[in-house]
């Protein structure tokens, strides 16, 4: 298991208890043990060994263990020793960031309302609900018109908000990491390359790895063979530990979608089938100017996209109920700096009792949000599955990229992470780009924030993100946006403008990523 | 190195920039030329006999003589069906019948008759099952033109009162017809009815000599698929040739509504396994080698040409893949930016097959390319080789019975199929 895990000491066994109490298998633990308990024959000295007995009956023993190895995961990803109550401390300038911008987002919202004379929220009519659901499958051609939305805002809007942030009069304390030439200056402290080799071990150069295209070799089909043998056993142990080790170094495509499912602890039954379709339900009944933004978003990435455009419609039936998905709201409450809009209901404005989260969500798109689905597409073709791992990477890792925080999984600490970086490793490259006025963040960010979907083919997304949920960490997305830059050095060197490295930045479709990353971390 | 002459009677930029993009020198197709990109109509004229043409050792054009035996929807289909009659007589294992008196192995075109020719045959299978529907088809046009869809006899006896079809002058290949049965299942993605292009390059049919290109893609319908009969004459829901689709109002120009088949075999793979998705692509390879084998008699193997087939299959819902037709000249004008980037490679790998790379060219040359210069093509089927393989393999079953080893696989051969 993780090295994370011997962090946690007492205090960390009763919050993992309480967090215990909200989920399913407690209840059913519960009742199991009252029955035991009931029992005629039954005798108190006996209590241990049946309690270890009902634990080891029926794969229990695996659910808790996935469910206590998920709560670490999560907590673990923050590795922070700073509580998030002390996080959305409002003298934390981080903090005060965010909540400007998301009070910024808000604003232009309420503007494109009125200037376009529609609600934010609004129910529709009987014979409009029925029209809807008829064509719940087909939004792409029978949608709405939506040709005077516009997105709220671009990971570029996102950036200069970032980059604001040096404003803050602040010099490092620890010289670990200094970030010398970047544009991110806040204090937090990122791994060092020798620490990432150290966490990115299972990838390095001497191990077989999956997804890496060679030529057709008869050790490479053996390979290739034995881990889908091996993937299959670690699937059926149900264990979410394996499914991580295993993934590590890779999953096969075949048995990707099982993989993830159980690194995520995703196993759809009957109530999260009625919970989707409250939430379906929900978008049938009511309007919100939310949706026509990802309309407006996905007509604009993926339907042009040549990976994503055939997926259109999934992407519709993932992202309009995941608006209206409360549990997400939950999420970003507890775990993220982010305070999501409110909102009244209408005629009641001022009175807290009908303050209402806009969206229920709390989750308001940039342009490109809808990246975050697409290639999950090529895993699953049941939308209900599709919703339910979206959600999950979602509440795990994608809201980090666009909450500003000082989480060292988030967008912050992976941009200066990529900067750090590029600037000890690279530093050539670095300070030509710089002299020519091209920040490289500038032109990396968008990579990050997207995890760098919709910039490479769609298989190597899917290679990519294996090693996101397999170490559980972003940070292999500056690794990889440092590989980059180093793999087309050669002509970064030459240019001279800005648009010119944006030119030769600006397909990587031809991209291999696990080569690059293994070059970035273990060729130096 | 000489630079080489070439002629071309299509302005394409793919064709245009990879000659220019070699050095090579333009000449007109009268003069010498080592190269010649020609149409199907000039490759009649120059292997007539009055032309009284001869091609020198030197020289390599793009097309067989006589290719409409594959090419031409109406011959392909009767060549099929010749092939598989002789293998049924000759008892091959290959021409097995299931208890419905369908071919297990070689059933890979749509039921098909001729029109007018098998016109009562036609109807007495119509009759059998009147409630499927027909597809009609022009045997001499392409990119869609002229097809139509049938579900009643009546239709049928419309069209052949408003043709000009006479029963006193035998009708040209432009008024003759086929008329398939329609797969109404089509695999649907994204509820859309796709088909397959691939191309495939063939350097010899005797022996057989043939490669199929990994960058193929699926050009997809912009409207969702409906079965229903109001729906059969909406040509945008039935016919996925992208002449058509452009027409449409839904029609993307940045995709061009293709997807190229390494992203099929991705989603294929992720939703429904390697083995099911290997064995669609084995059975795509399959049908592809025997509609060439069902053609290699009475294609004249003619030393100077080779050929780049656009291949049409459609998958049903069961993952079934389906050969429509092939084509001489598929499209070589670019819709995308990525249609113009696989399209420039596919010339490209090409020409290195036929004339190897740094080689002069030479008709007499042993047709066996090296790995390094395949480009993205893989090596689907070689004869030669193939027989070869047997001859080793007979070989070194007996020497191993003799010395009691096992031959140990080698791995740096090339190999003779894509298995
Ligand atoms: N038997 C069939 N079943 C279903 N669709 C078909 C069938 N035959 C043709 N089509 C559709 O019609 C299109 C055109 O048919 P094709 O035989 O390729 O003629 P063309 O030479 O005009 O391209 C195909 O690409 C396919 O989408
Ligand atoms: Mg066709």
């Amino acid at each position: 298991m993780n090295d994370d895990c011997f962090m946690y000491g007492n205090d960390h066994q009763v919050q993992v208890l309480q967090a215990m109490k909200t989920m399913e298998l407690y209840a059913d633990l519960m009742e199991t043990a009252q029955k035991e308990v009931n029992k005629s024959n039954f005798k108190l000295t006996d209590l241990q060994t049946s309690i270890e007995l009902m634990f080891n009956d029926k794969g229990r023993n695996g659910t808790l263990k996935n469910a206590i190895y998920k709560y670490i995961c999560i907590h673990a990803a923050k590795h922070s020793e700073v509580p998030i109550d002390h996080l959305k401390d409002p003298i934390s300038y981080v903090f005060k960031a965010q909540q400007s911008w998301e009070k910024k987002i808000m604003k232009s919202l309420n503007s494109m309302c009125t200037e376009l004379n529609v609600p934010l929220a609004r129910q529709r009519t009987e014979k409009e609900q029925k029209e809807f659901s008829q064509m719940w499958t087909a939004l792409g051609a029978d949608g709405p018109d939506f040709s005077q939305i516009r997105p709220v805002y671009a990971p570029k809007d996102f950036l200069e908000v970032v980059t604001s942030l040096n404003n803050v009069n602040y010099r490092s304390a620890n010289n670990n990491g200094f970030n010398l030439w970047g544009i991110i200056q806040i204090p937090l402290k990122n791994r060092t390359m020798d620490e990432l080799r150290i966490q990115f071990n299972e990838m390095s150069i001497n191990q077989w790895q999956s997804g890496m295209d060679d030529e057709q070799d008869i050790f490479q089909e053996i390979f290739h063979d034995d881990r889908i043998k091996l993937g299959q056993k670690v699937i059926a142990s149900k264990l979410a530990p394996l499914a991580c080790e295993f993934t590590k170094k890779g999953s096969s495509i075949s048995l990707r979608g099982d993989l993830w499912c159980q690194m995520l602890g995703i196993k759809i039954d009957d109530v999260d089938v009625l919970y989707y379709e409250k939430l379906k339900s929900n978008v049938l009944q009511h309007e919100l100017l939310i949706d026509n933004l990802l309309y407006k978003d996905v007509k604009l990435t993926a339907t042009n996209d040549d990976h994503y455009f055939v997926f259109e419609d999934f992407l519709y039936q993932v992202l309009l109920p995941f608006s209206r998905d409360t549990v997400v709201l939950r999420n970003l409450l507890e775990n993220s700096t982010a305070t999501p809009a409110r909102s009244f209901i209408r005629g009641k404005v001022g009175m807290e009792h009908f303050e209402v989260y806009y969206p229920p969500s709390g989750v308001i798109p940039f342009h490109g949000f809808a990246m975050y689905v697409s290639p999950l597409c090529y895993l699953y073709k049941e939308p209900i599955k599709l919703y339910y791992v979206f959600r999950e990477l979602y509440m795990c890792y994608f809201f980090r990229l666009h909450v500003l925080s000082t989480d060292p999984q988030g967008i912050l600490s992976l941009s200066q992470l990529f900067e750090t970086l590029l600037q000890t490793h690279e530093a050539e490259l670095f300070y030509h780009l710089k002299s020519v006025n091209c920040q490289p963040l500038k032109i990396a960010f968008k990579w990050l924030m997207r995890a760098f979907s919709g910039f490479l083919a769609s298989d190597q997304v899917l290679i990519l993100w294996d090693r996101i949920l397999a170490f559980n960490s972003l940070e292999i997305l500056s690794v990889l946006a440092v590989a980059i830059f180093t793999f087309r050095k050669t002509n970064l060197m030459k240019v001279q403008t800005y648009s010119a490295a944006e030119g030769v930045l600006a397909d990587l479709t031809t991209l291999q990523v696990l080569p690059l990353i293994q070059l970035s971390l273990f060729c130096k | 190195m000489a630079k080489l002459r070439y002629a071309c009677d299509q302005d394409k930029s793919v064709l245009m920039n990879n000659f220019e993009a070699r050095g090579w020198i333009q000449v007109n197709p009268e003069d010498d030329f080592n190269f010649y990109w020609a149409n199907v109509q000039n490759i009649r004229n120059i292997f007539s006999i009055e032309s009284g043409y001869r091609l020198s050792d030197d020289q390599f054009i793009n097309h067989f003589p006589n290719h409409m035996e594959l090419t031409r929807k109406d011959l392909m289909v009767k060549n099929i069906k010749r092939y598989r009659k002789d293998l049924e007589k000759e008892g091959s294992p290959l021409a097995e019948k299931d208890e419905n008196g369908r071919f297990v192995h070689l059933d890979f075109i749509p039921q098909t008759f001729m029109l007018p020719s098998d016109y009562n045959l036609f109807v007495e299978e119509f009759r059998k099952n009147p409630n499927t529907t027909w597809i009609m088809k022009p045997c001499g046009k392409a990119r869609g033109i002229g097809i139509f869809l049938v579900n009643k006899l009546s239709q049928l006896k419309k069209w052949s009162r408003d043709g000009k079809t006479n029963v006193f002058t035998p009708p040209t290949a432009k008024e003759t017809y086929v008329i398939s049965k329609y797969i109404d299942n089509p695999l649907l993605i994204g509820g859309k009815k796709f088909d397959l292009r691939l191309y495939v390059l063939v350097t010899s049919f005797k022996p057989l000599k043939c490669y199929m290109y990994k960058l193929g893609f699926c050009r997809f319908c912009t409207v969702k698929y409906n079965a229903n009969v109001n729906e059969l004459d909406n040509m945008f829901v039935h016919l996925t040739n992208v002449s058509i689709q452009k027409q449409g109002e839904d029609y993307n120009s940045i995709h061009g509504g293709k997807w190229t088949v390494q992203n099929l075999r991705l989603f294929l793979e992720g939703t429904r396994g390697k083995e099911i998705a290997d064995k669609l692509f084995d059975e795509i390879n399959w049908l592809t080698v025997h509609s060439l084998k069902a053609v290699s008699g009475c294609i004249s193997n003619d030393r100077h040409c080779f050929e780049c087939y656009g291949y049409d299959i459609i998958i049903d819902d069961n993952l079934k893949p389906w050969l429509i037709e092939v084509n001489a000249s598929p499209s070589l004008t670019a819709t995308t930016s990525s249609d113009r980037i696989m399209k420039y490679k596919l010339i490209s790998d090409v020409i290195n097959i036929v004339i190897p790379p740094g080689e002069l060219p030479d008709v007499r040359w042993s047709r066996i390319p090296a790995k390094e210069n395949l480009g993205s093509f893989d090596i689907l089927y070689d004869e030669e080789l193939a027989q070869a393989d047997i001859l080793t393999q007979e070989i070194k079953s007996r020497v191993g019975q003799a010395t009691g080893t096992r031959g140990a696989r080698d791995s740096k051969r090339t190999t003779s199929t894509w298995k």
